[in-house]
């Protein structure tokens, strides 16, 4: 029962701020490019996100006649699924979590690998150039930034000596990990920008150049599965920086640690909002360029220095 | 016209060129595409040099480097000319004339129906003049009622000359002149009044600005670029000249002339110009109708219906018999014939007009003898014309022939130097040197001024005239048998004449449906053709497809297997024709009664609409696609301006629909109106040569048709906006390959596929010029039109025998003889409501003599009767009418039809 | 890098900048005379239509959303018989009120026209027509016109010299 509970509660928390962060996204937004942003429905425009789900909910569902209609369909909720399912391991408090996995993080990885999928067979399935050239877009990208992804967080999984989230936490209790695992974090960082193809990494859809790249067919609500999934990726991402980088629910006990978690995690989805605020899309070739050239190295040397100092210190 | 000319070198602006020297050096740019801006030339009417504005710089030789500036209109091309056309001097020049021209010329552009199609902001614009410095008082006059052709604005005149010029030594017109004196010269009438000159329409084209403008549009003014145009020819009477009809908004806004090298040139007559009225009038049957019982009152009905109704009329045990008409297309005649069969064909002509007819169209397709079109007939050096009133019957001809009488005297002007576009010394030499034209009229005729000799008699006796030319021509051909000095004596000069031509012309006609008379002119043609001369045969037919009409079999409808008692008819089809106007009342009444459906199309509501059972909607030429052979058996397509709504059809394709009711599986499967030409063609040998002579519906310039609209067509998207916003479809024209847009290349179509006239920077109907191959000349792609009766081959000549038919005239008896009148007597035109104004009423001409006896005077009413119809008609006094003859005027509104001549009785009110 | 930072922080501190935004059903804002927004068709002093139906307007329109046809009064005076503008194909540049010869059609500073019917937003010449001279007092064409169209006779504009008498022959 309490499970039940628990997973209510962390699919409740997941998708209030994926829902939510439409409205807080475009407020924030509008705050750094001197407007005010939505505020017409409901208190503080708060209803907005109410309306747009409306809408969403009662838009035709189309289905366009040239595309391949079972994997057209499947598309969006693959990449729901994944991603709410990684929230399971996600620990939101010390003792509000769905399971402490002990290989916490590999599943992550296994799960956003498969969030690929979702996009590429969405591209695929739509039969359209647009959509194509965004999956193909997508697949290589993903590819790339997952590689050292999973190699920026081996350092902090030494000094945690777990691939559980909830020990890596504790394991933090002495100092945050963004000190010593500075450039881990950065590397993380971007990645995970690139993994949930926010701007400035948002290539897959670069509106500019392909209308809505692999999305570009749908609409109703499976396009706002994509759209919820980009939030629920941002929350993902924010959450796992917190729990990896800035010792997840710990902090000053005069509030109880689920909040603590959340500020951390709802900063840094602040943070994603900042960026796609201020930074243009660079070209694809450089995204690619940075990816290889420049991060994997990083994450490779950032690994070396880690388990040197490891080893040097034992 | 020699194939063989000498061409000089001339260089124009450090480029060489080769061009004719007979031709002046302003006409010789303008063919080759150099635009010189100019006012009082034009082609048709030569070079005066009066308004200065053609400047260029003339150079002695290479070494000159100074330059001269002299006029291009009159500068003769000779071998090693040498010119600039940009020289900056000769560029200011010309600006300065322009800047001049505008000191008096007033703001009116915006309410000015030439704006946007003006000659003088072409001029403005070409020259470079953008800003007056001139800012001090301009020049007013006053106006002058001109009639209801033409609107006068004296103030925007930039005296050209080219109106009187035009009006007076170009169509022989006499009421407009030039007034007062210095600056202050004044162009019109001594007093207000009609144009009377029936070519005065052409002042509007001619007039490089707007000082005489087209009143009709004015009524429903439209700019020429909202304009929605196509080339049509004029179905007024059987010249066919060329025209451009132009539509807006679903109602036809005007007629100007379309320029065909070989019939009209520049001009047409103010019949085919304001004549187009009638297609929007409020009485134009717009729905089908059908009558339940044969007294009752027609009542509209839906297609399906109809289409029921049509199903039982025209099902296969029904006996149909089909009537033609000569103001029909031949492929609605031919659909007529498809749908009855050749022998339940009709023409819907009288008998005599049918025998007539007839007669000219066998003997111009047996006889090796040259029917001329206007341009040839332009070229004539000693004309007959017998026994036709050409100013009201073929008007564009009498113009031709005022031109003709030009070419003895320019023969002459050549031998002395003076080249044929220098107008005014060609004049000034001339004086009244003419060529020989011979007129034998009854009645006083408009072109009895430039003839050398007028023989005013009857019918009979100018019979005789031509019976004694030709005798005189060759003895093998029979003689009259009058014993009349005179007669014999002028058909020995006539015969002299003709005789020592280059190009003698023989003009004749059917309109005082008299067989001997046109027997006399073939006799004359043909003695003629035996002495070796090049002669030229032109016959005037009543109406635009008479001819076509006669090439098709069948037989008149008032033939007594038709008219005989026991024909049985069950369903009778009449097409556009209304029969009451070809034969009398009674046995037209007699044939309706004894059909048990009569099914008509028409445009107009007329008395054989009012008897029709079933009455379905014509589209008008304006609305069809169609072709018609001219008078000269010129074969030419017109197209359709006008979409036709609802119910109305084309007759072809109601007939096409008929078809298909008629026989569901007939063979005949007409989806657009190619199909319906190639089945002709392949049907009647005649017309083999109407197939493919024009592009088909497929035709293509850069892959779209040719525009009927020009690149500025403007309110594409709120004219239908107070209907419905949302925009329609536009509509396709699957018939021709015109389209109904402004998509598409405008320049240079195929000739006989000219919409309208526009090149850039030349907004006016001068843009003809890069149509042209040059200036006057042939379209480029040549002339449109083909003729059908060029392959004749050489007849050996049967004269015809003299007939003695002397109507013998009681005491107290006149014989009456039609007159006939530009306004009035056509029935199309005479529903416009310009022309009705111009309309007389019913009247008798008759010597000053005759009118004693019965006692009237000039402007009383006379009772005329004649064969039992009773009519009362104004009387009018003509000079040199022979005493015993007099004149009716036939085939006005309201009159009824009668059989003349004949004779007939005046009754004194 | 840091220059990333630095164009973040710059965005960042935006938070503190004033909004541009007008709440504009609340707060109106200001247009100038010369906006072009809502097209009128005006009268001269006289309080007669200025239009003289010359179609340039029409054809100046780069949408073609203006269609008249002109007629006449008793005294020859130009007008339109018809003038129909649809708003949902305008795109408000002005050009037919550049065209204009006798500012008659004018754009105001007004743009509340929307409709929930799109039929609605093609607008007659009842609906165009205000009775005022608009932009441009004063001025009247056919004053400054040669035509005699029932404003003045020929002669009387304000800079025409008498009519020409046909008869006099002095110098």
């Amino acid at each position: 029962m309490k499970y039940v509970f628990i997973i209510a509660g962390v699919l409740l928390i997941a998708l209030t701020i994926a829902a939510g962060l439409i409205w807080v996204e475009r407020r924030l937004l509008s705050v750094w490019q001197d407007r005010l942003g939505p505020n017409r429905v409901g208190p503080f425009g708060l209803g907005q996100v109410v309306a747009d789900t409306i809408k969403l909910f009662f838009k035709e569902d189309w289905v366009p006649p040239f595309s391949d209609r079972p994997v057209f369909v499947l598309a969006p909720g693959i990449l729901m699924v994944t991603i709410l399912l990684t929230f399971a391991v996600v620990p939101f408090g010390p003792n509000f979590y769905v399971y402490d996995s002990n290989i916490g993080i590999l599943f992550f990885l296994g799960n956003s690998s498969l969030g690929v999928y979702s996009i590429v067979l969405g591209g695929w399935a739509s039969n359209n150039k647009y959509s194509l050239i965004g999956a193909m877009r997508a697949s290589a990208q993903m590819l790339t930034y997952e590689v050292f992804m999973g190699l920026s967080l081996m350092g902090v999984v030494m000094m945690a000596d777990s691939f559980s989230f909830c020990k890596i936490v504790e394991a933090q209790k002495g100092g945050w990990f963004f000190i010593p695992q500075f450039i881990g974090f950065i590397v993380f960082f971007i990645a995970g920008i690139a993994e949930t193809h926010r701007l400035p990494f948002d290539i897959p859809e670069a509106e500019g150049e392909l209308i809505a790249g692999y999305h570009s067919e749908y609409s109703g609500m499976k396009f706002g599965m994509f759209f919820v999934g980009e939030y629920l990726g941002v929350t993902l991402i924010s959450a796992l920086i917190a729990t990896l980088f800035f010792g997840g629910w710990l902090g000053p006990s005069f509030l109880p640690p689920v909040f603590w978690f959340l500020f951390k995690t709802f900063f840094f989805i602040c943070v994603f909002i900042l960026l796609r605020a201020s930074l243009p899309r660079p070209r694809y070739d450089q995204l690619m360029e940075l990816g290889w050239k420049v991060l994997l190295p990083l994450a490779l040397l950032n690994l070396l220095v880690t388990g040197a100092i490891l080893i040097f210190l034992k | 016209m020699s194939l063989e000319v000498s061409m000089v070198k001339i260089t124009i602006d450090g480029k060489y060129y080769e061009a004719k020297p007979e031709k002046n050096l302003l006409e010789t740019c303008l063919s080759l595409g150099i635009d010189i801006p100019h006012f009082c030339f034009h082609p048709a009417m030569g070079s005066v040099g009066a308004c200065r504005l053609c400047a260029v710089k003339k150079f002695r030789d290479k070494d000159d480097t100074k330059g001269r500036i002299v006029m291009s209109c009159m500068e003769p091309v000779t071998e090693g000319l040498i010119v600039s056309v940009d020289d900056p001097e000769a560029k200011a020049f010309r600006a300065s004339i322009i800047e001049s021209l505008m000191t008096n010329h007033p703001h009116d552009c915006p309410v000015c129906d030439e704006g946007g199609e003006c000659h003088l902001q072409d001029m403005t614009v070409m020259t470079g003049h953008n800003y007056r410095r001139y800012d001090f008082p301009k020049r007013t006059y006053n106006n002058q009622e001109l009639g209801p052709f033409i609107s006068h604005e004296m103030n925007r005149c930039i005296q050209c000359y080219r109106c009187v010029r035009f009006y007076r030594d170009y169509a022989g017109g006499k009421d407009l002149n030039v007034f007062a004196s210095r600056n202050n010269v004044y162009f019109g009438r001594h007093e207000d009044g009609p144009l009377e000159n029936e070519f005065s329409g052409n002042l509007i084209e001619v007039c490089p600005t707007g000082v005489f403008t087209d009143k009709t549009l004015s009524k429903h003014f439209t700019r020429k670029w909202d304009l929605s145009n196509a080339p049509s020819v004029c179905v007024h009477c059987s010249v066919g000249c060329n025209t451009i009809i132009s539509e807006r908004y679903g109602s036809l806004r005007r007629i100007m002339s379309r320029y065909n090298g070989a019939v009209n040139g520049y001009f047409i007559c103010d019949r085919g110009r304001f004549g187009y009225e009638f297609i929007n009038d409020e009485k134009r049957i717009k729905t089908a109708q059908i009558r339940s019982n044969k007294d009752g009152i027609a009542e509209p009905v839906d297609n399906e219906r109809l289409f029921a109704i049509l199903d039982q009329s025209l099902s296969k045990d029904k006996n149909i018999i089909g009537i033609g008409s000569p103001r029909a297309s031949l492929e609605s005649n031919f659909a007529l014939i498809s749908l009855v069969g050749r022998e339940n064909f009709y023409h819907g002509i009288s008998k005599k007009e049918f025998l007539l007819t007839k007669t000219i169209s066998e003997f111009l397709q047996n006889k090796s003898v040259r029917t001329p079109s206007l341009k040839q007939i332009e070229k004539a050096d000693a004309i007959l014309v017998l026994g036709e009133d050409l100013t009201n019957t073929a008007p564009m001809i009498a113009l031709a022939l005022r031109q003709a009488t030009r070419n003895v005297p320019d023969e002459e002007a050549k031998k002395k130097g003076i080249p044929s576009w220098n107008d005014a010394p060609l004049r000034v030499l001339a004086q009244d040197a003419r060529s020989p034209v011979f007129i034998a009229t009854p009645f006083i005729d408009s072109l009895d001024v430039i003839a050398e000799s007028i023989f005013r008699a009857t019918p009979q006796d100018i019979a005789n005239l031509g019976y004694s030319i030709a005798q005189k021509l060759d003895d093998r051909a029979p003689d009259s048998n009058t014993e009349k000095k005179d007669l014999k004596d002028l058909a020995g000069k006539i015969a002299l004449s003709l005789k020592n031509a280059k190009n003698p012309l023989i003009i004749s006609g059917i309109s005082y449906g008299d067989e001997a008379i046109i027997h006399a002119a073939l006799n004359i043609t043909m003695a003629l053709l035996s002495n070796g001369s090049n002669v030229m045969l032109s016959m005037v037919l009543p109406e635009c497809n008479s001819m076509g009409l006669s090439l098709l079999p069948g037989k008149s409808f008032e033939d007594a297997d038709l008219l005989g008692e026991n024909k049985e008819i069950d369903t009778l089809v009449v097409l556009e024709n209304d029969l009451f106007r070809r034969a009398d009342e009674n046995s037209v009444n007699e044939l309706f009664k004894k059909s048990r459906q009569v099914i008509v199309l028409d445009h107009l509501s007329n008395r054989t609409t009012q008897k029709a059972d079933i009455l379905l909607p014509a589209a008008t030429y304006a609305g069809s696609e169609g072709t018609i052979v001219n008078n000269e058996g010129r074969a030419q397509r017109y197209y359709k301006a006008i979409e036709n709504k609802n119910q109305i059809k084309e007759s072809w394709q109601w007939i096409r629909d008929f078809i298909k009711v008629r026989d569901t599986n007939h063979i005949v499967s007409w989806n657009r109106f190619d199909d319906i030409a190639d089945s002709l063609a392949n049907e009647l040998p005649l017309f083999s040569k109407l197939k493919n002579y024009m592009p088909g519906a497929d035709f293509r310039m850069l892959n779209t048709k040719i525009p009927r609209q020009t690149i500025r067509y403007s309110g594409r998207t709120a004219m239908n906006a107070n209907i419905a916003v949302s925009e329609t479809k536009l509509s396709q024209d699957h018939d021709s390959p015109l389209a109904f847009s402004m998509e598409g290349q405008p320049e240079n179509p195929p000739s006989s596929l000219v919409p309208f006239y526009w090149v850039p920077g030349w907004n006016s109907v001068q843009a003809m010029y890069n149509y042209l191959d040059e200036p006057g000349g042939s379209m480029k792609g040549g002339d449109p039109g083909v003729r059908l009766f060029e392959s004749a081959e050489e007849g050996n000549h049967i004269y015809f025998k003299h007939k003695a038919q002397i109507t013998v005239v009681q005491k107290d008896e006149w014989l009456i003889v039609p007159v006939y009148q530009i306004f009035g007597s056509d029935e199309l035109s005479s529903a416009s409501t310009s022309i009705l104004q111009r309309i007389h009423e019913p009247f008798v001409l008759m010597n000053k003599k005759d009118a004693d006896i019965i006692t009237v005077k000039d402007g009383d009413t006379v009772q005329l009767e004649i064969l039992k119809i009773k009519l009362k008609v104004k009387v009018k006094i003509g000079k040199s009418i022979v005493q015993g003859l007099a004149g009716l005027s036939v085939n006005l509104p309201g009159m009824p039809f009668i059989d003349i001549p004949g004779r007939g009785k005046f009754h004194k009110l | 890098m840091i220059s990333i930072l630095r164009s973040m922080w710059l965005t960042f501190l935006h938070v503190f900048h004033k909004t541009e935004t007008v709440e504009y059903p609340e707060v109106k804002p200001y247009l100038a005379p010369r906006y072009r927004g809502r097209i009128v068709l005006t009268r001269d002093a006289e309080k007669k239509e200025r239009c003289v139906a010359c179609y340039l307007c029409a054809a100046a329109c780069p949408v073609d959303c203006i269609s008249l046809q002109a007629t006449e009064d008793k005294e020859g005076r130009r007008y339109p018989e018809f003038f129909r503008i649809n708003f949902s194909r305008c795109i408000f540049c002005g050009f037919c009120e550049e065209a204009c010869p006798t500012y008659a059609i004018q754009l105001i500073p007004d743009f509340e026209m929307a409709e929930y019917d799109r039929q609605n937003m093609v607008y007659e010449k009842e609906h165009l027509l205000i009775s005022g001279e608009g932009k441009y007092p004063g001025y009247d064409f056919y004053k400054n016109a040669g035509v005699d169209m029932g404003v003045k006779g020929k002669g009387e504009g304000d800079n025409e010299e008498k009519p020409v008498d046909v008869k006099e022959l002095l110098p």
